[in-house]
């Protein structure tokens, strides 16, 4: 155990990681930012048909200080961006985004003066969720994936300087 | 009412000049001196887009200014570029909770323009699907409502028999949520086949489920205290307001446009309106209840229409592959869970539309929130803002 | 009494044209008057509840007929006699869906409102339900209302400037993006 399991990929830290992902990754905290149809599907994950708590979603934060994924399910128009932006900042490090729908995909059935065409533009998403609206069975699935990546993340590493660079260029 | 105190001698005689009397009013204080609390556009009353913006004194409100737009998406505009058939999935984004009955508007509306009279098996289907919508549309309504004060279990119970009803739509036109039901000209689609062994028992858990959330909630204390006397509103303010819907038959006014102005075959059924008489939290709840009742008693009954018909009774009339309606303005509204669902469509005698106006039901009700709260408290707004069930969709098109 | 001769015998000299489609009624009042043909129709006629309030924009209807008209011209080979009939229509409509609560009969009341002069008076006065309704035609279309309490945009932002449902503005905007000032921390 010397300097290189600091400064390389030593085994110290990739355990350490392995432990920090272990832990992420089976309690995302979800934030239901629902605004339309596509929030009718996902309180129906939420609730006893399709159980979400099971994944580990059991608290769902209603304030964003709390939770770790930000769940966007439906239309963002063109006023409400601002608040998106507003609620992502306020939310605390490691923070996750999943797009549910195709309005928040890509601005969905609705190519018009008011809707903003995907939050992609607006907010860094990691799980995208094609649908209109998409299967609670779909919003599951999304939140495995997100679990996937999270174990895949190397929180530890100097890659985050890069990361958060990237971030910045958002604001 | 004023009361004054004094503190003397405590924290030094400067201190103690300006702690020497505070005086608690409780009558109208100036501009100013209130808080300012912004509930929304993103809050946990799960509606949606909804942003209130309310003056408080202490607890109690006295101004409160909605602010929408929040999901407008242009759909009216976005009408007048689409054809009459590519509309129809739109009108599903409406009012998103009962779908199909945004649907069955709209489709009877450009019959309407077009002077069409669709066969009676797809009257009866459009029926059926209407009411189930109804039922799912106020089965969320009354289990948000619950969540919103706090009593959790019944929405968990509702949400279930709303899966139920999912499942039905799903056998029939292949969306659960979404559904795009039905085309201009009728029905595109006969009853599913599973349907005929699902209704008998499904009736008997929407009831059951009703049952049970009838004994947790009606006569709970807590439930009633929450309920009951708040946000009472008389009936000729309501008129005033534009009201429709579960809101006017809360506050007592009979009226459903099932009953005024039937359309499809509801004239050939026998049901009860509920209303209640002082048009409070508690009077909407339980219209909404009563109105489940109703509409599985509707929904047997035009079952048992449908049995009479012969079994290749035509669901659909003959419509153009493009439809062109003549020139003409028309406006046709139904009695969709929220109220009176219109729609108001321009033709210039082309294949698009040339002004499509909908009017939704919770846009007049949304309006006299000001008048609904004032003088309330701030748990009484929220219990509000989830008795009007106001669908954002629908608010802001 | 027919609905049609009802409305004719309240209104007498107001009525300035009428028109029924498909059991529709609708007819056309002139704008200065029209706070008191709804007054009249409230309390004489029955009409005691307002449906909805709207705008129509027939930019394109006009657009369209005078296409026609210039074709048909070319054809027949007529210059002289048609150019001086050539009036520009007022441009938009704001139409009234009334609705009799005891004899359940509807009622669309429509005024035009030329370009040049874009104010109506508001009716908020009759029915409150004309609140947010007016604010959305002023939003979507321009048309001021003297008179209405809090005459601000509805369903689009406060510093947004154009009007999104007349026929001139493209369906998918002008690229207008909403900014607000405060530092996101």
């Amino acid at each position: 155990m010397k300097f290189q399991a600091i400064q390389g990929e030593g085994w110290l830290l990739t355990k350490a990681e392995q432990l920090i992902n272990w832990g992420r990754s089976r309690s995302p905290w979800p934030f239901p930012y629902g605004t339309a149809c596509c929030g009718i599907e996902l309180m129906c994950a939420l609730a006893s048909g399709y159980d979400m708590a099971r994944f580990g979603a059991e608290r769902v934060a209603f304030t964003p200080r709390q939770c770790d994924v930000l769940i966007e399910a439906g239309t963002i128009t063109k006023k409400m961006v601002p608040v998106l932006k507003r609620i992502y900042a306020q939310m605390a490090e490691p923070k996750w985004v999943i797009a549910v729908g195709a309005c928040a995909c890509s601005g969905g059935v609705f190519r018009t003066y008011s809707t903003q065409q995907g939050i992609g533009s607006v907010i860094p998403v990691d799980i995208y969720i094609p649908g209109c609206p998409p299967r609670p069975e779909g919003i599951l699935y999304a939140l495995l994936k997100l679990i996937d990546k999270i174990e895949a993340d190397h929180p530890l590493y100097k890659q985050r300087p890069k990361l958060i660079e990237a971030l910045e260029a958002y604001k | 009412m004023s009361i004054q105190f004094s503190l003397k001698g405590k924290g030094g005689k400067g201190v103690a000049k300006q702690l020497e009397t505070i005086c608690i009013t409780t009558g109208p204080v100036e501009v100013g001196d209130y808080v300012t609390l912004n509930i929304g556009p993103i809050h946990p009353a799960m509606h949606g887009t909804l942003r209130v913006i309310t003056k408080t004194d202490g607890e109690t409100i006295v101004s409160a200014k909605p602010e929408i737009g929040y999901l407008h998406r242009g759909v009216e505009k976005l009408g007048e570029n689409l054809t009459y058939s590519q509309f129809l999935p739109i009108t599903d984004r409406l009012n998103y909770c009962s779908a199909i009955c945004n649907n069955v508007a709209y489709e009877m509306a450009v019959e309407k323009l077009l002077g069409l009279q669709v066969p009676p098996k797809a009257q009866l289907i459009r029926m059926i699907m209407m009411e189930l919508a109804r039922i799912a549309d106020h089965q969320v309504c009354v289990g948000i409502l619950g969540v919103d004060l706090g009593a959790l279990t019944p929405f968990f119970y509702l949400i279930i028999q709303r899966e139920e009803i999912y499942e039905i739509f799903e056998w029939h036109h292949g969306a659960r949520l979404t559904n795009s039901m039905g085309a201009i000209g009728g029905v595109e689609a006969d009853l599913p086949e599973r349907f005929h062994e699902k209704w008998p028992k499904l009736r008997d858990t929407i009831r059951k489920a009703n049952d049970e959330t009838d004994k947790l909630l009606t006569h709970n204390r807590i439930w009633m205290d929450r309920t009951i006397g708040v946000n009472a509103f008389c009936a000729d303010d309501a008129l005033n307001w534009g009201f429709t819907g579960p809101m006017l038959r809360a506050c007592g006014v009979k009226r459903d446009l099932r009953k005024e102005e039937p359309y499809l075959m509801y004239d050939e059924v026998n049901f009860e309106i509920p209303t209640g008489k002082h048009g409070d939290v508690f009077d909407r709840y339980m219209v909404r209840m009563l109105e489940m009742e109703e509409s599985v008693k509707i929904i047997d009954q035009a079952y048992a229409l449908y049995k009479e018909l012969p079994e290749d009774a035509p669901l659909m009339k003959k419509v153009p592959k493009i439809i062109k309606p003549p020139e003409g303005q028309i406006y046709h509204a139904i009695e969709s869970p929220n109220g009176e669902l219109g729609f108001f469509i321009k033709s210039d005698g082309s294949d698009k539309p040339y002004r499509i106006k909908i009017r939704p039901p919770c846009y007049m009700v949304y309006q006299a929130f000001e008048d609904l709260v004032k003088g309330e408290m701030i748990s009484d707004l929220i219990a509000c803002l989830s008795s009007l069930n106001v669908i954002a969709g629908e608010l802001d098109r | 009494m027919s609905l049609k001769d009802r409305v004719a015998d309240i209104l007498g000299k107001d009525l300035v044209a009428l028109n029924e489609f498909r059991g529709d009624l609708c007819i056309e009042v002139p704008k200065g008057r029209i706070v008191q043909v709804l007054a009249k129709l409230k309390e004489e006629g029955g009409f005691d509840f307002l449906s909805d309030l709207f705008g129509v924009d027939n930019l394109d209807l006009y657009a369209k007929a005078a296409k026609k008209k210039k074709k048909s011209q070319e054809e027949s080979e007529d210059t002289g006699e048609t150019k001086g009939k050539e009036s520009v229509q007022p441009r938009f409509e704001v139409i009234y869906l009334l609705l009799s609560l005891s004899t359940n009969e509807r009622l669309q009341v429509m005024v035009r409102v030329p370009e040049d002069d874009l104010e109506l008076p508001t009716v908020t006065g009759l029915w409150k339900a004309a609140n947010w309704p007016e604010r959305e035609v002023f939003d979507m279309f321009g048309i001021r209302f003297k008179g209405h309490p809090n005459l601000r945009r509805l369903l689009m932002w406060d510093e947004f400037q154009d009007h999104p449902l007349r026929k001139d503005y493209p369906l998918e905007g002008k690229g207008e993006e909403r900014h607000l000032n405060y530092d996101i921390a």
